[in-house]
């Protein structure tokens, strides 16, 4: 199951990350995930949510510049080298990864990693062939 | 006579030529105006001029008659590139040197053997002017290449019989090294590499002022007084000043003598007009105005009064070092839009050429230059596509270097560059203001 996420272009200047933030506060949109990736010079802030194409709408509106993308999100055993062992289905499968960001998830308080596939469909398959959990989107929200 | 850690800067003068009477010297460049007009009547750009104007050799009565003459531009020198200038076959040429163009490509000057042994008489000239002997060791720290710089100066001190180390540009600390070990009593770079210079010295734990360095010629940038005062404290040194652009014949136009009071200009080879760069008319003497320069000696590729853009002051009072040529000021500004960056030419037209290059970009830029501590910083913010803004780090990385590597290479330069989200620079009515220069005016 493939989650579309939102990315959010920021500049390296005070007040850039609260600015969209607040935009979507004033609409009244909750945010399931958040994650900020950066450089020295810019930033990009990754958002998963329910209503994500309100969300996208609202900020295009305030003249943000918003991208999106898919994510899948999987529900790793918590316990010593769950992740690592994961991670080895996928290499060995030759699975690439753009990026991971981990947040917890309100619902049954477990840890849920979001992960950024170069392929997502072929990631899903290879998770679910390994019967690996993925969160599916009404688990999310 | 200066005395610098006891060591004195005598006035010398090189040649005769130097110090002729006003009368014998303007008889001399007349002639040789008559000269250079004949020899570059068949370049296409001036043989259509000179028809239209009904110029010859015998119509340059006086030296008034150079003002009938047309101006020579650098978009001139582009439209005719790479050598549509030349007044002699290509067999006989021996060197070419570059300087920035306004767009990616260069601008090529040529020298024939002659030209080049001109060259390093008139280099050799102003650096004996402003103290150099044969027995010194003079450190050259200009690049060399294209620029003019680096192989203008290296010959010159040839030419006056003192020993050259050729240390060109980079790695700042070996630079010191070198004149300590090599106990080099002469600096020769940019004023501002000087700076970092004493700076990199200080973080060694050296003090700049017990290096053996005594004197120094500086170029390629403009500079102010200010700037001079703070190198010859920082390194205790007696700093000289010197001008000349690679169309014209690259350094060695003029130079400081001693008394340091204006640069003494070759006008024995040089015919250097002060325009209203508006109406073309001459400025009163001593007022600002463009410097607009006729080389009469070169052979491959004289230029009749090129206009440099450069904005400075004629005084033609003679000297009391005894030269009675013309002095010029320091260069207070530029008439176009040109900056100097780390002694690199770079017009803002190149920053649009490299981002035309680079898909994804769009035409609206910013190019910011500051001095932060000794050295010039570029940043070239440009706005890009909102498909390009992905969610991908590694892709935008990737953007920024291509811009950088394509400004590289059509500017000559490094540039820090930040993207921009679409729509977040501003916008001009009317004429663009892209360049905010934040270095004090003329440093």
């Amino acid at each position: 199951m493939k989650l579309p996420q939102l990315s959010v272009f920021l500049e390296n200047r005070p007040g850039s990350l609260m600015e969209p933030l607040k935009v979507l506060a004033d609409a009244n949109i909750n945010l399931v995930s958040i994650s900020l990736a950066d450089t020295e010079q810019f930033g990009i802030l990754r958002l998963v949510l329910k209503d994500w194409e309100f969300a996208k709408s609202v900020l295009e509106k305030d003249g943000w510049v918003v991208n999106v993308s898919d994510v899948v999100a999987v529900d790793v055993d918590d316990q010593p080298g769950g992740l690592a062992q994961m991670l080895g289905i996928l290499a060995e499968a030759g699975i690439n990864i753009e990026y991971m960001y981990a947040f917890a998830l309100r619902r049954n308080v477990r840890a849920v990693l979001l992960f950024r596939f170069e392929d997502p469909d072929a990631a899903i398959e290879v998770l679910q062939k390994a019967g690996i959990g993925i969160v599916q989107e009404a688990d999310m929200y | 006579m200066f005395t610098v850690q006891s060591a004195p800067i005598d006035n010398v003068i090189r040649d005769r030529e130097e110090s002729l009477p006003r009368d014998q010297l303007e008889a001399l460049q007349l002639t040789r105006l008559r000269d250079v007009v004949a020899r570059v009547a068949h370049v296409p750009f001036y043989r259509e001029a000179f028809e239209l104007r009904g110029i010859t050799p015998k119509s340059m009565r006086s030296l008034d008659d150079l003002r009938r003459l047309p101006f020579t531009t650098k978009d001139d020198l582009r439209r005719h590139h790479p050598l549509g200038f030349l007044t002699v076959p290509r067999d006989q040429l021996a060197r070419i040197h570059g300087s920035s163009g306004t767009t990616g490509k260069p601008t090529f000057v040529a020298y024939t053997a002659n030209d080049l042994q001109l060259w390093s008489d008139l280099c050799a000239r102003f650096l004996i002017a402003g103290g150099l002997k044969p027995q010194h060791t003079v450190h050259v720290a200009f690049g060399y290449g294209l620029f003019t710089g680096g192989f203008g100066l290296h010959y010159g001190i040839e030419n006056v019989g003192a020993a050259v180390v050729p240390a060109a540009s980079g790695n700042t600390r070996r630079q010191i090294e070198i004149i300590q070990d090599l106990g080099s009593e002469v600096l020769i770079c940019t004023p501002s590499y000087a700076l970092t210079i004493a700076e990199t010295a200080r973080e060694l734990g050296i003090d700049p002022r017990s290096l053996p360095l005594r004197f120094a010629h500086f170029g390629g940038e403009p500079w102010t007084e200010e700037m001079r005062q703070q190198i010859e404290a920082d390194m205790d040194i007696l700093a000289f000043n010197n001008y000349g652009l690679s169309e014209v014949i690259g350094p060695g136009v003029s130079g400081e003598c001693a008394l340091r009071d204006g640069m003494h200009i070759q006008e024995d080879h040089f015919i250097v007009e002060c325009l209203d760069p508006d109406t073309l008319d001459p400025v009163p003497e001593g007022e600002e105005g463009e410097l607009v320069i006729t080389a009469l000696t070169k052979e491959a590729m004289p230029l009749l009064r090129y206009r440099t853009r450069d904005i400075a002051r004629l005084n033609r009072e003679p000297c009391a070092c005894g030269r009675a040529t013309a002095r010029m000021s320091r260069v207070t500004g530029r008439t176009d839009d040109m900056l100097i960056i780390r002694g690199v030419n770079v017009f803002p037209s190149q920053i649009e050429e490299a981002l035309l290059r680079v898909e994804g970009t769009t035409p609206h830029y910013m190019i910011e230059v500051e001095r932060p501590a000794t050295l010039d910083q570029l940043t070239v913010r440009v706005e890009v596509l909102p498909e390009l803004l992905s969610d991908r780090m590694d892709r935008m990385q990737r953007l920024r270097d291509r811009i950088g590597k394509e400004i590289l290479t059509v500017a000559g330069i490094r540039a820090s560059v930040e993207l921009a989200a679409p729509r977040t620079l501003e916008r001009f009515v009317g004429k663009a203001r892209r360049v905010v220069d934040k270095r004090k005016p003329g440093q």
